[in-house]
């Protein structure tokens, strides 16, 4: 749960810009499917990726889900996606068509160009600093992002309760039965458990005053710099040259509307 | 203009007050009419069920409107309606981890003041002074989840005294806590009262740990009204005698300071010191209305104290029943473990290496600070977790018929070994019963009555040998009357009876209890550990059992001759 720290230029911005800036590369990269575009963005994201302040093993570690889903999601639309074009495999199900693996390369380095970023700006926000950052600069409503904040520290206690429920269950006698059905009666405690928390939670909050009535104050504060700007234009400017190659070379694929 | 969120001592006024859950048919509080001075302090009594904790939430404003429930009477916090004045009162509630909120320990603390709108430079001020009031001297970017139980109580009182509030509000604050915790919670709170002066309502049926700081005790009566209300001297028959009697600590220089301060008597109470007479007379079930004299003498009404401690007060001077020693000198060892390093978690070691061995007819109580590894190596005594090093062995008669974890290892060898963790789930059943800390882990039904029979239907015993089982539990440990209740509806005292009862319908030989009597009130205290003796002397075919017992109570101990062994020391 907790953050990974992270030192260099990128990863001291606010939480707010960084997650801005990877929604910006994110969406208009999500409206094409085509290789040149991703592969435009990856290749402008290097300078990114090396300044998000991450050591070699933590940026291998934490994007590792990505270098599994990425080729898995590969082969699948290489065996199974649309097929046109070329034939040059047909059994059962299977056609690899040249169409198909253009998809798939095309796919492969979309999972990339759209993940790496994520994963590299989100693993240096601290959850409370997005919070602070959300209430005061994007103004979400403070019952709603610290209600959300004190819910996702509740996350370690559960998984607590988890290991307690396991152990609890073995002693009681019911833990021989199949993994799937054991498993499902300690999900079905756990979330009874969850909502009791939750609740006292709430009452904890409340007697602290939350939802008191009147303004609320931030006891740290959260501004945008110019350099969290940087960062904002930064990844503004990588999808729109990504998108404008893609549409000067004619490779551009819009998802809908084809 | 007034200065942001911080509120003078203020009184606390209760009218015929009552409140009734929405989701309950019962009144969870009801005909509670008390005048509460600015700046009193005051220790609420009460067996349970007779709604503190209800009145507590309802002075703090936490209770909700009136989706949430139905409220009769009048309950006013300095003049206004308790509703509307969240923040003037700030409550702590028992659970140490329900109690943290953030992340961060000096964004916990802040998170009063910034819901109050205390501007950002005072917040900061606040937040150190409150910290240096609890003697919590940690950085402010230190991990709330790193604290000790002891150290998120003293966070979660320093959150409340940062928002400066004029009525403090603890609920049982120390009944999760070793005995170290409890006395950090309580000079903690004496420290926070000092410096703000502020009005303090604490519920603790350990009358003891509150003692030097309280000067009025009020007792709830069981079916609504006040029992009594007065001196501690006059309610407990306590205080005159004791190190620091109640009229030496006027002299206390905090104290003095906050007469200068609010300008008012610091304790109407005691010239008051009479008992609530005219109310016990309307009330409902307060008992035996020839309890006492209601005449406004300063000694306790002779009955009163008893009546108390029938009610589950730990009166100081009135100790619980206790019972007779061990009929017979320990059997035989039915697990013993050399070289035990335990761990919660594989990779983690948490204590060892340890030598144990649990012996038929006695109480092994092992005792340690928070934190020490207790409840692990209990855990894995039990055969519940694998030890990172060395073997828990179980006796040859122990050990008899236990059958594997896994089908493989059944068809390897005929039997599953010796150590418990490797038998199935079921063998563990009739040879080592566990009990929680926390009951609600282990509720799997219900009912009560299906909770009972959980154990006895996964040994595949014919239903009328599960009914007979069930049916004699539930009048040994006096849940009778809850049988079709469902089991979280239960008090905590009730859902230990359960769970006990619950482990004992498969009849084990060894049973690990962890914390049984953690936060009971007296009389539920007394009832556990009668029965636990009588399992150590044995009460049927198996003779007498071998107990764990993971606990900080060392009167539990001494109790049931417990042969103590020290984790972490």
């Amino acid at each position: 749960m907790s953050p990974d720290v992270g030192r260099g230029p990128v990863a001291q911005r606010n939480a707010v810009a960084k997650l801005g800036a990877a929604l910006l590369i994110a969406l208009p990269l999500v409206v094409t499917i085509d290789p040149v575009s991703a592969l435009v963005a990856l290749l402008l994201e290097i300078p990114l990726l090396l300044s998000a302040g991450l050591s070699a093993r933590q940026f291998w570690l934490r994007t590792l889900p990505l270098w599994i889903a990425a080729p898995a999601s590969a082969v699948t639309i290489a065996l199974y996606g649309a097929a046109s074009g070329e034939v040059y495999v047909e059994w059962l199900f299977v056609r690899v068509s040249e169409g198909s693996l253009l998809l798939a390369a095309a796919t492969f380095l979309r999972v990339l160009a759209i993940g790496l970023p994520a994963v590299v700006l989100f693993v240096t926000v601290d959850p409370t600093d997005l919070a602070d950052g959300l209430g005061q600069i994007v103004r979400l409503p403070a019952r709603f992002v610290l209600g959300a904040l004190a819910g996702m520290r509740m996350l370690g206690l559960l998984a607590d309760d988890w290991r307690a429920l396991s152990l609890a269950r073995r002693a009681r006698g019911v833990a021989d039965a199949g993994r799937l059905r054991r498993a499902f009666g300690t999900a079905f405690a756990l979330f009874v458990l969850a909502i009791r928390r939750g609740s006292s939670l709430a009452t904890a909050m409340e007697a602290r005053a939350f939802g008191a009535p009147g303004a609320r104050t931030w006891a740290r504060e959260s501004r945008l710099t110019a350099a969290d700007g940087i960062l904002l234009l930064s990844g503004a400017a990588i999808s729109a040259t990504a998108l404008a190659v893609s549409i000067a070379v004619g490779a551009f694929t819009p998802v809908l509307g084809r | 203009m007034p200065a942001p969120a911080a509120s003078s001592p203020a009184a606390v006024n209760a009218s015929g007050w009552g409140w009734r859950y929405a989701t309950r048919e019962a009144w969870a509080a009801r005909d509670v009419t008390l005048r509460i001075e600015p700046g009193e302090r005051v220790l609420l009594l009460g067996a349970s069920g007779s709604g503190k904790s209800t009145l507590l939430q309802g002075i703090a404003g936490v209770l909700g409107g009136a989706d949430e429930g139905e409220q009769e009477g009048t309950l006013r916090v300095g003049g206004d309606p308790a509703v509307a004045t969240r923040g003037t009162s700030g409550l702590v509630l028992q659970d140490p981890d329900s109690q943290t909120i953030l992340a961060r320990v000096g964004d916990d603390v802040a998170f009063g003041c910034e819901n109050l709108g205390v501007p950002r430079e005072e917040i900061w001020q606040r937040v150190h002074a409150a910290l240096d009031a609890v003697g919590l001297d940690v950085p402010l970017d230190r991990s709330t989840s790193a604290l000790s139980g002891g150290q998120k109580q003293r966070l979660a009182l320093a959150g409340v005294l940062a928002m400066r509030p004029g009525v403090v509000l603890l609920d049982e604050p120390t009944a999760n806590l070793d005995p170290a915790g409890v006395a950090e919670v309580r000079d903690a709170v004496g420290r926070g009262l000092d410096a703000t002066g502020a009005t303090f309502i604490v519920i603790e049926h350990r009358v003891d740990v509150w003692m030097p700081l309280v000067d009025r005790v009020i007792a709830l009566a069981p079916g609504g009204g006040v029992l009594a209300d007065g001196s501690p001297r006059a309610v407990l028959g306590v205080g005159a005698g004791s190190p620091q009697p109640a009229t030496s600590r006027h002299a206390v220089p905090g104290r003095d300071a906050r007469t200068h301060t609010d300008g008012t008597s610091p304790h109407p109470a005691s010239a008051r010191g009479v008992w609530a007479g005219e109310q016990r007379v309307g009330s409902r079930g307060a008992g035996d209305p020839t309890a006492g004299d209601p005449s406004g003498s300063d000694a306790a009404a002779p009955d009163l104290p008893h009546q108390l401690a029938a009610a589950g007060v730990w009166v100081p001077g009135i100790a619980p029943r206790i019972p007779q020693p061990p009929a017979a000198a320990p059997g035989d060892a039915l697990l013993a473990a050399q070289g035990l390093v335990v761990a919660r978690t594989a990779g983690t070691p948490v204590a060892g290496p340890l030598d144990v061995e649990a012996r038929a007819g006695e109480v092994l109580g092992i005792v340690g600070p928070n934190g020490a590894g207790k409840s692990t190596l209990g855990l894995t005594l039990a055969g519940l977790l694998r030890p990172e090093a060395g073997q828990v062995v179980a006796s040859d008669a122990l050990a008899e018929g236990a059958v594997a974890r896994r089908r493989r290892h059944r068809r390897r060898h005929a039997a599953a070994g010796s150590d418990p963790v490797g038998w199935s789930s079921r063998s563990l059943l009739t040879r080592i019963g566990t009990v929680f800390q926390d009951p609600e882990h282990q509720l799997l039904a219900r009912t009560v009555r299906e909770e009972l029979a959980v154990g006895p239907r996964a040994l595949g015993l014919p239903e009328g040998e599960v009914a007979a089982r069930v049916d004699e539990l539930l009048e040994r440990l006096r849940l009778a009357r809850l049988a079709e209740a469902n089991p979280y509806t239960l008090s905590g005292g009730e859902k230990r009876r359960l769970t006990v009862a619950a482990t004992l319908a498969t009849r084990p030989l060894v049973m690990v209890l962890d914390e049984p009597t953690f936060g009971q009130d007296a009389v539920t205290w007394a009832e556990l550990v009668a029965i636990i003796a009588g399992l150590r002397d044995g009460i049927d075919e198996r003779g007498p059992l071998a107990i764990v017992a993971i606990t900080h109570d060392e009167a539990v101990l001494d109790a049931l001759h417990a042969r103590r062994f020290e984790v972490g020391a």
